[in-house]
């Protein structure tokens, strides 16, 4: 490690100078972002909590840019068999039977505060970081698949195939449980998910990525001016994601 | 894994004894040349250790977010692809990768590649490397003879 060593500590350096080039400090522990996005995370903060913002008005019916960034990003995509291939992220499209009418949105993991998932997991494998980010510990997880049947939200697969390929940043194998990560490691490089830039990119900006605990955040002033709700609100687990416009 | 990584610290420490001339024509594994500068731990070091350093880094990365770790599998392979004839990084299908050096000398079956890559970032694993995990799952597919020749066994009392 020695000649990785030297780059890491570079990459470090790179990664805190950019920070504070890009975000003004107004008083400790209040930051400006000049450019949107994160302060590169030098760790997880127990002072965020990290969400998203779906305005299922703007999403596509016929886009699937969030899910196709999602599988290059964390490369999951499917062996073409329905019944097994894992899903971290899929659009769901919900019909007023009355009027018809009919709204599409992306739904994942949504980062519970009190997720199901971790509660009944027998090993301690599903964990909630302390900035909300709900992930397994692969190495850990004996795939007994209970924090599947827990979820209310079908967020979690099973990976009951052999796995090639996989990226450095997103190790996943057979055996195990996983789902959506918020990208994480993006994350605690001060990037934003994979599919709220594609959603952007396509044009639809329906995905605000942001932190929640952070009254001045572009998500939060968005949740304070207008109305937004959680999935399955009466189950209390108080997700990270919300949605507008369902 | 873990016991697995345990018993592999075991006997790297058992092999130690006998790495003496770093087995090129003498007893020991053959170990593939790296690139890049030599580890400042030592090559003993890291081969006592390798698995520990992980393991912290691995918990530090996951549970803190602290992701930038010296000590990674990816950042192994910087310097540690073996590659085959036509120069391109063998996976760990492949008995010439550089970890199965040692743990086939050792007879140790590490589970690492299940989840990670065993090769470099954008160098392609090929099906056959996944085809090796059937050791792992009897049951997937691999078969009394795949085992015996992979364990390098002359003969399968039946
Ligand atoms: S959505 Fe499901 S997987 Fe995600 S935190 Fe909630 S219960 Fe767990
Ligand atoms: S499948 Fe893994 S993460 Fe899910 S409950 Fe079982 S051990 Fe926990």
């Amino acid at each position: 490690m020695s000649c990785g060593a030297k780059k890491d500590v570079s990459r470090r350096d790179f990664l805190r100078s950019g920070a504070s080039l890009a975000t003004l400090q107004l008083a400790p522990g209040v930051t400006l972002m000049a450019f949107g996005g994160s302060e590169a995370q030098a760790a997880a903060d127990a002072g965020k909590r990290w969400g998203l913002l779906i305005d299922a008005s703007k999403c596509a019916p016929d886009c699937n840019a969030c899910i196709t960034a999602c599988q290059d990003e964390n490369g999951w995509k499917g062996g073409g068999n329905a019944e097994t291939d894992v899903q971290w992220i899929r659009k769901v499209t919900l019909k007023d039977k009355s009027s018809g009418r009919e709204t599409s949105l992306p739904v994942m993991c949504q980062h519970c505060e009190s997720p199901p998932c971790v509660d009944v997991c027998p090993t301690g494998a599903s964990f909630k970081r302390k900035d909300g980010i709900v992930l397994v510990d692969k190495h850990i997880c004996i795939g007994c698949r209970y924090c599947m049947m827990a979820c209310p939200f079908k967020a979690r697969s099973f990976v009951h195939e052999r796995v090639t390929n996989q990226k450095t940043h997103a190790p996943r194998g057979i055996g195990t449980v996983e789902s959506c990560t918020l990208c994480v490691h993006r994350v605690d490089e001060g990037r934003i998910p994979a599919c709220v830039e594609a959603c952007e990119a396509a044009g639809h900006g329906a995905m605000v990525f942001g932190d929640l605990l952070d009254p001045e955040s572009e998500i939060s002033r968005r949740l304070a001016a207008y109305p937004s709700v959680a999935l399955r609100p009466d189950l209390d687990l108080n997700p990270g994601v919300r949605y507008r416009e369902i | 894994m873990r016991a697995s990584l345990l018993m592999a610290g075991l006997i790297a420490m058992l092999a130690s004894a006998i790495w003496a001339g770093e087995g090129q024509g003498g007893y020991g594994p053959v170990i593939p040349e790296a690139t890049g500068e030599a580890h400042p731990e030592g090559n003993d070091y890291m081969r006592r250790w390798h698995m520990s350093m992980m393991r912290h880094d691995r918990d530090v990365t996951i549970y803190e977010g602290k992701r930038e770790q010296n000590a990674s599998l990816g950042g192994c392979f910087e310097c540690h692809a073996a590659k085959d004839e036509t120069g391109t990084p063998v996976t760990y299908a492949d008995e010439r990768h550089f970890c199965r050096s040692c743990h086939d000398y050792v007879a140790v079956k590490v589970d690492c590649f299940d989840c990670h890559r065993s090769t470099p970032e954008g160098v392609e694993e090929p099906a056959a490397h996944a085809a090796l995990g059937g050791l792992l799952f009897p049951a997937l597919g691999a078969d009394v003879g795949a085992l015996v020749a992979y364990l390098g066994a002359r003969e399968v009392g039946q």
